[in-house]
């Protein structure tokens, strides 16, 4: 039951083949069996017990509220949850219960959907590994998968297997594995730089960024204002499409969701492909692309080819300016952004208390990790006065640029671009912390920034397992507030790629000796 | 025509927001105990410019430890260590190859959504009264107020602590 899309889920629910409450029961036990993947912060297990509880009593009656009434889901801790602790993975908000929730939440619970828990990320957001919270790092579930272990067993070398375990990419990764190891259905992550479709591609499963404007941001802690979106991850296309259509539209709290009236998300099965023109950057061929995924994406541009699409090579210059310019702006919104952590009203407060600016700058110091106090200070640098026209303002136009690089190509009549998502597989946790935090995003935002600065939509969809046997995922970019459009294409490729469902089962079975040694080393999780 | 206006309006305020270099810095200032609540207010905020020192060591891509100083200040954070310093140099010189892009006659891009009418609500009291559920988010209240230590005693110079800088 629990690897089953959230549609054919919600079908069972509907015909009575499982209850909301056993659905629930089901989905906690295997969040504790898979407790040392660290994939949640906070577990709700009470509130979802309740909330399963009262779904139950509304299917009974037959008054049951829609596709997700009493499916699990789960939700990054960076978005507010009403009596739920909130900590971004930070020191700075351990402790930290929002009094309200954030309108993607609010929204989820009021289609009856059942709370889970909040997912692992890295602090604030700021990473693409899920490797830097105040909680550890989240551990790729295709690490233990039946697939990957094989091929491992077939190499001679000799090193511990459970020290090599994979990240998960991030910084939503928490949410990418929760859902990838089946612990629930869908779960929200944000997407800023490409943190949604990053751990997608690396746990095989489907990441969604809307369009900017389209999804509420109330009630996310943010990140970039001007690119953050909330994020949907889910096992297949239809499902990501499901969710969205519950979150879409109009925010009274959010003034930058657009008012065009809402229209639902249902994809139609595309069976003509015919009329499609696919673009492919040519800008997205780097020298440091895998020959794996390099050739998983050419054979995706074949297979649209052959289906009769029109694929041709189309050219975003600016893009190798995009990295750079998405640090300054970054960096230098994240440094007024987290101006707000002072101690004072909420989160992490010192003992000093010499002076006000004296508590501030201790508090600041205690909560904050390097990488979040690293941007802080370079975003400062970027904004000083001397600085802000050569670094702030040139990183704006630049924006610019790389914004009128993809209007340009959709107005030659490109209707959907395909890309890469990753340079390569998920790697090993030992190989990825060999560089720092800044130039991990650097590399791993490659594809997915300049997306976010042109506020367009894009999801990550798995294509194939590696040599290795891990998960790829390619990249489709769409108009902006095409979204539907863009999912209908994933959806008909998704279809066309048949990606291999993951196996777990023999972790579930055996492997529980080796997880008792992982969660003595691993932080432990608060219940 | 109405709401066009009021987002051009809105662009001449963000404009002379910009210009205002306090360094009380009050836009990133958020409601009690909201720290997600931002959205609701404003759109993509402009980061504010910043007052700095004369002297930095702009293009150089080393920073001197003047400027260092000032951002610990003006952050309130502070650098900790030399790879911290290191750190931002790096950032500095990865920022630096921004130089080599032709902007000439490109205006800057601050939202994506600029080409939108701004949506205003009205401006009705839809919600409040909940100074309790705020408070309790506080670690320090007195009443129905946050307490601050004495608010009159700048960032002391810490003279045994010298900023992290460059020897030479």
């Amino acid at each position: 039951m629990l690897g089953r899309t959230l549609r054919e889920v919600s079908a069972a629910l509907k015909q009575g083949q499982i209850t909301p409450i056993e659905l629930c029961q089901k989905c906690l036990s295997l969040i504790k069996k898979t407790k040392f993947l660290n994939a949640y912060i906070t577990v709700s297990e009470e509130v979802a017990l309740k909330q399963a509880e009262e779904s139950e009593k509304r299917y009974k009656k037959g008054h049951s509220l829609g596709d997700l009434d009493g499916i699990p889901i789960a939700v990054k801790d960076n978005f507010s949850t009403s009596g739920i602790e909130t900590t971004c993975a930070s020191n700075m908000l351990k402790g930290y219960v929002p009094p309200y929730n954030a309108t993607v939440v609010q929204r989820l619970l009021d289609q009856g959907a059942v709370l889970m828990g909040k997912t692992n990320l890295d602090e604030f957001a700021m990473g693409s590994g899920s490797t830097d919270g105040a909680f550890g790092p989240v551990k790729n579930p295709w690490s233990y998968s039946k697939q990957y272990r094989e091929k491992r067993k077939q190499k001679p070398h000799g090193e511990k297997e459970d020290s090599n375990w994979l990240i998960t990419g991030g910084s939503s990764g928490g949410s990418a594995a929760a859902v990838s190891a089946f612990t629930c259905f869908a779960a929200l992550g944000s997407d800023t730089g490409g943190s949604t479709r990053n751990p997608a591609a690396h746990c095989g499963i489907v990441g969604f960024k809307p369009s900017y404007g389209l999804v509420s941001r109330h009630g996310l802690i943010p990140l970039v204002n001007s690119m953050d979106v909330p994020g949907i991850l889910t096992r297949c296309v239809d499902d990501a499409a499901i969710v969205l259509g519950m979150l879409a539209g109009h925010d009274p709290k959010d003034s930058t969701t657009i008012q065009d009236p809402g229209k639902p998300f249902m994809l139609s099965s595309l069976t003509d492909v015919s009329k499609l023109c696919i673009g492919i950057p040519k800008e997205y061929l780097v020298p440091e692309l895998s020959s794996e995924v390099r050739s998983f994406w050419s054979k995706a541009a074949n297979l649209f080819e052959s289906e009769g699409a029109k694929v041709i090579e189309v050219s975003l210059p600016h893009t190798s300016h995009s990295i750079v310019c998405y640090h300054v702006l970054c960096t230098s919104e994240v440094a007024s952004n987290m101006a707000r952590f002072d101690g004072l009203e909420y989160g992490h407060r010192c003992d000093i208390d010499v002076s006000t600016e004296a508590m501030y700058a201790a508090t600041r110091r205690e909560g904050f990790n390097d990488v979040v106090r690293g941007r802080i200070l370079a975003g400062n640098f970027f904004l000083l006065k001397e600085n802000y026209a050569n670094y702030f303002a040139k990183a704006q136009k630049v924006r610019r640029l790389i914004a009128n690089d993809f209007v340009n190509v959709f107005n030659s009549g490109v209707d959907v671009l395909l890309t890469p998502t990753t340079l390569s597989e998920a790697v090993p946790y030992p190989e990825f912390i060999k560089e720092d935090n800044r130039t991990r995003s650097a590399q791993d935002d490659i594809f997915t920034q300049a997306v976010n600065m042109a506020g367009l939509p894009a999801v990550s969809v798995p294509v194939a397992l590696s040599n290795q046997g891990l998960p790829v995922g390619l990249q489709f970019i769409g108009r902006a507030f095409c979204d539907q459009q863009l999912l209908t294409v994933a959806k008909w490729f998704e279809k066309q790629v048949q990606f291999p469902v993951i196996q777990l089962q023999e972790l579930m079975d055996d492997c529980s000796s080796v997880f008792e040694i992982e969660k003595l080393a691993s932080v432990s999780l608060q219940q | 025509m109405w709401a066009r206006a009021v987002w051009l309006g809105r662009r001449s305020w963000m404009g002379w927001r910009r210009g205002f270099t306090s360094k009380g810095d009050p836009q990133v200032k958020t409601g009690a105990g909201r720290a997600g609540g931002e959205a609701a207010q404003e759109t993509e905020r402009v980061p504010p410019m910043t007052p700095s020192p004369a002297s930095s060591a702009q293009g150089s891509g080393r920073v001197t430890a003047e400027v260092i100083e000032h951002l610990e200040r003006l952050a309130l954070v502070d650098f900790g260590s030399q790879e911290a310093v290191a750190r931002l140099e790096k950032a500095i010189a990865f920022a630096d190859r921004l130089r080599a892009v032709d902007t000439d006659g490109v205006e800057p891009m601050e939202s994506v959504l600029e080409d939108r009418c701004l949506y205003l609500r009205s401006d009705n009291v839809v919600e409040g009264n909940c100074v309790e559920e705020l408070l309790q988010n506080a670690h320090r209240v007195v009443e129905e107020y946050f307490v601050a230590p004495p608010g009159n005693i700048s960032l002391s110079k810490q003279d045994e602590q010298k900023p992290f800088s460059h020897t030479d």
